[in-house]
């Protein structure tokens, strides 16, 4: 019978993914004394190894043996735990998700790193403990022809329990050949004597087999130390012969055949070499496909949910078979009741796609360590809020503006030892990341208690760098801005980790991208404080409906101040067209959207018009609108998809009436106007006192 | 019909141990680890259990111990999976009174041939 295992492995590939997360992050806190996170780590390496040698991955296994011998060290207490140790082990999970990923995708892996890691390893457990030579081909001599075997087995008394019965043993001895058995009562007690849990019989066995006699003692493997086993050959019924010669062949195709990638026999390697790249064209497209781990409490309430939506359905098609106007209220009722359950639906299979953002979080404790002995300096990392939801895709694509920002403060935020200590810090620097939901948004916030954003050199580098004139007055958050220019680098030296200048302006990009907005706070000498607003999802928007002429638009509740009604002495008109509304401290443009989008309204008058003052970039706008509908949770459906992008507009959806209502994007929107009207803006952008710098 | 209990608390292993044994057909029942083991096996009867050594909250010869304590699972087969060949792990299981033991990597064939030592 054969079983298809392939079946298996994806599970067992993201379980030893799951495993090196473990392991890492157990290796990362591991304190000498703590056996539970030894266990722990041995744990997740140990079963790795065992599954990789049922799926056929043998370089893994081969490669986790060391690992584990040098961790079951560790656990016995025989190895002491250093750090230079724990250095190796954290290099060898790297390497074992090298080899994973590569039996994943099929592709080569970096051979020098792994047998470099293979060679530490090794030196590690004692060079004079030779690794157990696996690969021995054991030359067997296996004899052809049936062979007679006489048995004796007198087994203890105790043996059934152990849960062994010497009949399952006879019958797998009879699959082997022909088997007659004869029992021995004489050692059986008087019936009064008799202990049922006890065994007292004893059995001569006599097996004609061919198979070898290694195979009829595998058979009594389990009961050897409780029982007199003797097995005799009595007679080879035909002649010897030697069989080696087949044998040793058929292991080593065996072998080559699972490690092909380290078969150096270039015919080999170059017949599989085609194989390999289109395997790994392929598996690139399966694995980003990827899959999501759902708690079952919220597949539950799914189930729970469409139950749900089914009764209400088969009540409102009940109500709709025979209609009269006397049933309109419970029709009502019903239609309720629906709007109540698709909301909840909605709800719920939004959350299938929330995964708590440890998941985005959990590669930044190994993250840290490097960097920290990379640099030098002393650091550790706070993590809080790792259990704060979020979307999938999202998750996605944060990781690396995250990873930037945070390689960004352990290079430049957090000072060197000697620094810290002098200025009367402690001498270890503190890199937190946090997360947690605002309204309905999630705000990630990476801090650190290092330098700080000195202003000054910020703006002598923006001048030097050409970005602005030196006698340009700016506040400290446009300042702060500038850190997101292209080509903008602070660091006096660039280094290896951060400082090349390209990045920031990706970061903020990216977040951009994904609807966000990033803001940044510093004191010089305290700190810096990175701030990431997102969407908690892509696909939904909470969105304010305004009407302008026949049109109807939604402005994302993200991008939205504040909305109101103009007092017609806040108005401030300057040159050309420009009209500026004083919002407290602020000058904030008025932007007409009719004008704007061409359309034809009743409502062109400025006073006592609606005003939605939005905020994209830092720069605070004021939209004049017909209209303010209601707010609501908008599904976004890409323009570019359907038809093309369209300048202004993010995005469209459909409205409970069943008409198509655009999203404004709001940056784009004001970049727009600026066009429009880039004179007067420049005018005033001096005034603007914003505290903090805000970029959409 | 022959009653399986599977424990492992690596879910790939278990699948694969209770996907062969389906095949040739056993049932099955699986644990995610001793403690789980051992209260699926207090809820009913086994014919033969299969369990991991090296589980989080409750290893498998830990399982095993507790097990022989229960009057229903005195002469139950019991099978350790181990990647440890080493006569120290058989010898350890043995004394908690385990049957046998498969050592990892095993391939399905292997696994039902072994079984047959203890079971129908």
């Amino acid at each position: 019978m054969s079983v298809d295992l392939s079946q298996f492995i994806p599970s067992f590939l993201e379980e030893s993914f799951e495993g090196l997360e473990l392991m890492e992050s157990g290796l990362l806190n591991l304190q000498p004394g703590d056996n539970e996170t030894i266990h722990a780590i041995f744990r997740a390496a140990h079963s790795i190894k065992g599954g990789a040698g049922t799926f056929g991955f043998d370089n893994v296994t081969d490669f986790t043996h060391l690992v584990e011998t040098l961790l079951d060290e560790m656990r016995d207490g025989r190895r002491e735990i250093s750090s230079v140790d724990t250095e190796i082990l954290l290099e060898s999970v790297d390497c074992m998700r090298l080899l994973i990923e590569s039996a994943r995708d099929e592709v080569d892996f970096d051979q020098e790193k792994i047998s470099q890691t293979t060679k530490r390893l090794t030196e590690t457990l004692n060079a004079d403990s030779k690794q157990e030579q696996s690969k021995n081909v054991e030359v067997k001599t296996t004899i052809e022809g049936e062979t007679t075997y006489h048995i004796s087995f007198i087994p203890e008394h105790s043996l059934a329990k152990t849960g062994n019965d010497p009949i399952f043993l006879f019958s797998a001895l009879a699959e082997l050949g022909e088997l007659t058995t004869k029992a021995n009562t004489q050692d059986l007690p008087a019936l009064n004597d008799i202990d049922p849990q006890e065994l007292y019989l004893s059995w001569q066995l006599t097996l004609i087999t061919a198979v070898d006699k290694s195979e009829i003692v595998e058979v009594f493997e389990w009961v050897e130390d409780e029982c007199l086993l003797e097995i005799t050959a009595a007679e080879t019924s035909t002649t010897l012969n030697d069989k080696t010669e087949q044998e040793p062949k058929a292991v080593i195709e065996a072998e080559i055949a699972s490690s092909n990638q380290e078969v150096e026999s270039p015919t080999i390697v170059n017949s599989s070499n085609n194989d390999t790249d289109k395997a790994a064209t392929k598996n690139k497209g399966k694995s980003d496909a990827g899959s999501i781990r759902v708690g079952v409490d919220k597949v539950d309430s799914l189930i729970n949910l469409v139950g749900e939506l089914v009764i209400t359905q088969s009540m409102l098609s009940e109500l709709g078979n025979d209609f009269d106007m006397t049933k309109v209220e419970k029709l009502t009722s019903g239609l309720e009741q629906l709007l109540q359950n698709t909301k909840e639906l909605q709800e719920s299979v939004m959350r299938i796609r929330m995964l708590p953002i440890s998941f985005a979080f959990s590669r930044f404790p190994r993250l840290v360590h490097d960097l920290a002995t990379k640099t030098g300096k002393e650091m550790e990392l706070v993590i809080k809020g790792e259990q704060t939801e979020l979307d999938k895709t999202v998750m996605e694509q944060i990781g690396d503006p995250l990873v930037h920002l945070v390689r960004n403060a352990a290079d430049h935020g957090i000072e060197a030892t000697e620094v810290r200590v002098a200025n009367g810090k402690p001498a270890k620097g503190t890199i937190s990341l946090d997360a947690y939901h605002q309204g309905g948004n999630i705000v990630i916030e990476i801090n650190d208690d290092g330098a700080g954003i000195d202003t000054d050199i910020v703006f002598n580098k923006a001048v030097e760098k050409g970005l602005i004139d030196a006698n340009t007055t700016l506040t400290d958050s446009q300042i702060y801005d500038l850190l997101f220019e292209p080509g903008f680098s602070t660091a006096a030296e660039v280094t290896d980790i951060s400082g090349r200048g390209v990045g920031m302006d990706v970061v903020k990009r990216n977040i951009q991208s994904l609807g966000g907005r990033i803001q940044v706070e510093s004191t010089k000498g305290k700190g810096s404080c990175f701030k990431v607003h997102l969407p908690l999802t892509l696909a939904i928007l909470d969105g304010q409906l305004i009407t302008v002429g026949t049109e109807t638009y939604i402005i994302p509740l993200i991008a939205i101040v504040e909305s109101l009604q103009i007092d017609n002495k806040l108005i401030n008109r300057v040159s050309g067209d420009m009209v500026l509304y004083r919002l407290r401290d602020d000058n904030v443009p008025i932007l007409p959207i009719y004008q704007l989008f061409n359309l034809e309204t009743d409502c062109t008058e400025i006073d006592n018009a609606l005003l939605v003052v939005v905020e994209a970039d830092g720069q605070k706008v004021g939209l004049m609108v017909d209209d303010l509908l209601a707010q609501q949770q908008v599904v976004i459906k890409s323009l570019k998809e359907n038809y093309q992008q369209v300048t202004g507009v993010s995005g469209a959806t459909i409205l409970g009436d069943g008409s198509v209502a655009m999203i404004l994007d709001i940056p784009g929107m004001i970049a727009m106007a600026l066009k429009q009207a880039q004179q007067a803006q420049l005018d005033n952008k001096g005034k603007e006192k914003s505290k903090t710098g805000e970029l959409v | 019909m022959t009653k399986v209990l599977v424990v492992d608390d690596s879910n790939s292993i278990r699948d694969m141990v209770s996907f062969t044994l389906k095949s040739a057909g056993y049932q099955t029942v699986e644990a995610k680890d001793g403690q789980d083991g051992l209260s699926k096996a207090k809820s009913g009867s086994f014919d033969l259990v299969i369990s991991d050594v090296n589980m989080p909250n409750m290893d498998g010869i830990t399982l095993c111990g507790e097990l022989r304590k229960l009057p229903s699972f005195k002469f139950t087969p019991i099978l350790m999976l181990t990647t440890e060949s080493s006569t120290d792990m058989k010898m350890r299981g043995k004394s908690a009174g385990a049957t046998g033991w498969l050592v990892k990597p095993f391939n399905p064939e292997k696994l039902l041939a072994t079984i047959k030592r203890v079971v129908k």
